[in-house]
This record gives C-alpha cells, structure tokens and sequence, in this order.
C-alpha cells in the first residue's frame, strides 16, 4: 500500500483585515492509492483549503506535500500545471463555463493538454457516455439541472485519466436523491478506473456511502483519522461524535433518556449490534434468570458492507438475574448500563 | 436668413459628414476599444487574488485611470494637442480628433471591461486553473468568452458615447456631423439642417444600439 498523497507538518495561514488567521494547523495524513478518503468538518475548519493544496490552488506555509512522488510545496507555478492535468477536480458550485456547451466544457482540459481534435472529440463522448449525459453534448450548462452539471464536472474533471480526483463539498447543493446519483458514479469512478478519490464534506452521510477512510477535521486540525467503520463505531474526538450521531440515530439522546426512564420501571441498558454478535442467544436465555427484556430504542444499518447499530434494552427481574444477563451481553458485544 | 435645406449645397456636405463621422467613430472604436480592452484586462488581472495579481502595476493603471476619465472630454481634446501634433502630425482635422477620442475611449472602456470581468464567478477561473490552464490562456479562452454578453452591451454603450464626442471633436475641425450641425446650422440660424443633423445621429445611435443588443442577446443565449 502505497501513499499517493501525503501531507508532513503542512501549515497554511492567510493574512485577513483581522490578521492572521491559520486554516491548516500542522497536518500529517497519507492517502493510499485507489481508495476513497472522507474529509470531514464543518464549515471554516479548513477542508477547502486543505484540498487545494494537493493541486496547489493554494501554496503551503510550511510544511511538506508530497503528490503520486512530486513535492507540490516547492515546485514553481508552471510545473504545478502539468501535476494538474493528472489530478481532476470538481466543485460545490459545479463551476462549470457558462460559455461553452456541455462537450466544450469536458473537452477544455484536453485542449489545455494540447490533444488533437479527433482524439478529442473521441475522447469526450466517450467521457459524456459514461456520465450518461451524450443526449445534452450540445447543451449549455444553464440548461441543465443540478444534479446533470455536477455529471458534466464530474465528465471534465476525468478528462484527461487523472490518478487523483478532487472533490470539494460535491454533493452540498444536490438534493438527497441526486446526491446519492453523483455518489454512485463517484463509486463508479473509483472502482472501475482505480482513481484515488479524496472527497471532502460536511455532511456525515455522504462519508458513511462512500469513503473508506476519513479524517476530521477541526480548527485546521485533523482530531480523528481511520478506517469509516472505526471512526463510527467508536468516535474518540466529540467533533466525530458530533458528526456520528448527525447520521446514526441508534444512540437515545438525553431527552429520549429522560422520556424513556418515566415510563420503563426496569434496567435500562445500550448494547452495540455489528455482524456476529448475538444478542438474541443471550436474551432468549434470559428467562432462566426470571429476566424479561423489551426493546425500547435503537437502530441497525448498514456501514462498508457490514451491519452496525445499537439497541437499548429494558430489563426487569432479580437484581442478581439481570446483572448476570448484562455480564453474558458484555461478553459478546460493548454495553452500557443508563439507568438503573 | 437662409433657411431650409438646400439640396445643391447641404447634400454633398452631409455625405461627407456622415463619412468622417464613420471614419472617426469606427476608427475611434477599433483603436481605443482595443486599448481600452487590454487596459481592463489588464486591470482586473493584476488585482488583488487575481491571476496576475502585481500591486505596483494594478497601483499605476489604477491611478492613470482614476485621473484621465473624470477630465471633461473638451478639455482633453485641448490638453493633449502637443501628443496629438505628434502622433497625426497637425492639431486639427478629422484625424487629429481620433486622438483624444482614442484617449478617452481607451480609459473610459477599461472600466467597463474590468466591471464586467469582475462578474465571473472566482470559481470558474479555480476550475480552469485546476486542469492547468496558464493565466493567458484563461484570459483569452475563458474571461473574455464568459463576459461577451455584457462586453458587447458595454462596447455599444461606448459607441454611442463615441458618436456623442465626436461631435464635440467638431470643434478642433474634426467635422463629422456634429460639425456639419455647428457650421451650417447653428452657427447660420438654419435650423432645419440642425434638426435634420440630429435626426440622423438619434437614428445611428438607434441602429447601433438595436445591432448590440441583438448581438448581446445572442451571446448571452437569452
């Protein structure tokens, strides 16, 4: 497993009316080749800023980042725009020219690539194909909606076979039903051509469809970083809490606590559901101890292809009965006792 | 007293106004529009952030402008006499006018240029500098395509301002029609021939108009 990109130390700070202010504080992260890597945060943490300078939007304060082997900190501008041509990007606003049709939009990063016509032409229905967008060749961005600009991007952004694709808050302004259109062809993206996709975002759902790592970032700094399903399963940092618990409503919130503990008189305990764990072997059992179960919260999806969630259980009988049915759960999966 | 239009005299001589009207004001247009092109180009392009962003060039253009486009236009066809000696050879004349109508024009179009340059979305310009495109490629294939629409309402506009001043150029014997008003109209009491003049220009003016708005619309596709 190979880096394709990789941040050491990088530090970014702008000079603003109100003086300096830092949007990357001191940022170490490798992103393996060919896999989809989340970057999440909220609005002003520094994710925008960060993914330009993979293509070198924007320049380092210091620190180094290395791209598929070439340093983009140190290199001058005129270089930076040959490693540009090998990484594509797409935008919130979709950015597209308002001048140019549909094909003259996707065919501008080869003409910058000095491509011959034919070659050209080729390689843009080809491209519109594959985004399903051959029929609208011809047509101007402004007549298209929102979720067709983003597939003309998209179309542009692979243009020229880039090994890294950039993408900025990409489905922020699609609805939920084109987001997840644009997120499967992103999937399509990665798995068909190997394309190294760093997507970055705000909103949690779009990490859980389709990145396979995530960092979090906060103030500039990354405070959490692993695999999608660690970071769910057990968030270390409160951002990452934060942003679990926008997706996952497994968890009661204190209010449902409150509400819950008024009208259950028992034991009340959260347990955590994944592949393999058999909670139900143990609640069926439960009546040997004179123990009753009812289920009064909870939830279980799906995450990368596994299940995961959590349910909370009430739990009457014997003391002594209920403290042995929460040490055989404990056994088998993580459970939290939140009221007695 | 000599009223009216007299055919034998005035004909001829309004044909050769409305000529030296052509020739000023489409001369005008292609050399001071052109200037005033690349002086607003060149303005938006060395501001802050921008793609060639260079604060001492932006400082000068700037300030240039700032003091060449408040000068009252009869005063700046006075004032730049000596350049004008020097670059049409007399001071008066159909082509000694062009020169403070360049001027004027160039300055005057610079801003027009920069304010609708400035209306491009920044994130049009990223995306285009995110394939790789260079500064000057993005100025030719991507700014001035983006903003045609209302660069070419903005070059109307100065067209007419062009016809307006040429007239005014009547003075320092630039003829045109606006000369051919002040001379053999106005100054003789003949108010047919001014009015006739006039007629002639608000009709110019309505025609140029009427062609960059149809070309506008075009290349605003609306």
């Amino acid at each position: 497993m190979t880096s394709i990109i990789e941040f050491t130390g990088v530090t970014k700070s702008f000079r603003a009316p109100s003086g300096l202010v830092t949007a990357v504080a001191g940022v170490d992260l490798a992103i393996t080749e060919g896999e989809i890597f989340g970057i999440i945060g909220y609005s002003g943490a520094g994710k925008s800023t960060l993914v330009r300078l993979i293509n070198g939007l924007e320049r380092v304060t210091s620190g180094r980042v290395i791209v598929d082997g070439v340093d983009i900190s140190t290199i001058p501008e005129a270089r930076l725009r040959a490693v540009r041509s090998g990484i594509g990007m797409i935008f919130q606003q979709f950015n597209l020219f308002r001048s140019r049709t549909v094909a003259g939009n996707v065919a501008y990063p080869l003409r910058v690539a000095g491509w011959p016509r034919e070659k050209r032409d080729a390689r843009v229905a080809e491209l519109l194909q594959f985004v399903g967008l051959l029929d609208r060749a011809h047509s101007y961005p402004d007549q298209l909606s929102g979720g067709q600009k983003q597939r003309v991007g998209i179309a542009r952004a692979l243009a020229t076979s880039p090994r890294i694709l950039l993408a900025d808050e990409s489905t922020s302004s699609l609805d939920p039903e084109t987001t997840a259109d644009v997120l499967a062809l992103l999937q399509r993206v990665n798995r068909d051509f190997g394309t190294t996709i760093v997507v970055i975002t705000h909103e949690m759902d779009v990490v859980r469809t389709i990145a396979h790592r995530v960092a979090v970032l906060d103030e500039g700094r990354i405070v959490e970083q692993g695999s999608v399903f660690d970071v769910f399963s057990a968030p270390t940092s409160e951002t990452a809490r934060r942003f679990v618990s926008s997706v996952l409503h497994d968890q009661p919130s204190e209010g449902d606590l409150d509400r819950l503990r008024g009208s259950h008189g028992g034991r009340i305990i959260t347990a955590q559901v994944s592949d393999g764990s058999r909670l139900g072997a143990v609640l069926s059992d439960a009546g040997t101890y004179n123990v009753r179960f009812e289920i009064i919260f909870g939830g279980i999806s799906s995450l990368q292809q596994r299940s995961f969630g959590s349910l909370t259980l009430e739990l009457t009988g014997p003391d002594a009965g209920v403290d042995i049915v929460i040490s055989q759960l404990r056994s088998i999966t993580a459970v939290e006792e939140v009221a007695a | 007293m000599n009223d009216g239009w007299d055919w034998d005299v005035h004909t001829p001589l309004a044909i050769k106004a409305v000529g030296e009207t052509f020739y000023m004001v489409g001369a005008t247009l292609l050399i001071g529009g052109l200037l005033g092109l690349v002086l607003g180009v060149a303005l938006y392009t060395t501001r802050r952030g921008a793609l060639l962003e260079n604060r001492a060039v932006f400082a000068v253009l700037n300030l240039a402008v700032n003091i060449v486009r408040p000068i009252p236009f009869v005063i700046l066809l006075v004032a730049v006499t000596p350049l004008t000696v020097l670059l049409a050879g007399k001071s008066i004349g159909t082509s000694a006018a062009i020169v403070p109508l360049v001027i004027a024009v160039a300055f005057g179009t610079s801003r027009i240029v920069e304010q609708n340059l400035v209306t491009i979305e920044p994130g049009v310009i990223e995306a285009a500098r995110a394939v790789g495109a260079g500064p000057w490629r993005i100025i030719f294939t991507l700014l001035i395509p983006e903003a045609l629409g209302p660069l070419i309402l903005g070059f109307t506009f100065i067209f007419v301002a062009v016809i307006d001043m040429s007239a005014v150029a009547g003075i320092v014997g630039g003829g045109g029609i606006g000369n051919f008003a002040l001379t053999y109209g106005h100054q003789r009491w003949n108010e047919t021939v001014v009015w006739i003049s006039v007629g002639a220009i608000i009709i110019f003016v309505q025609l140029v108009q009427l062609l960059g708005n149809s070309f506008a619309r075009k290349a605003l596709r609306r």
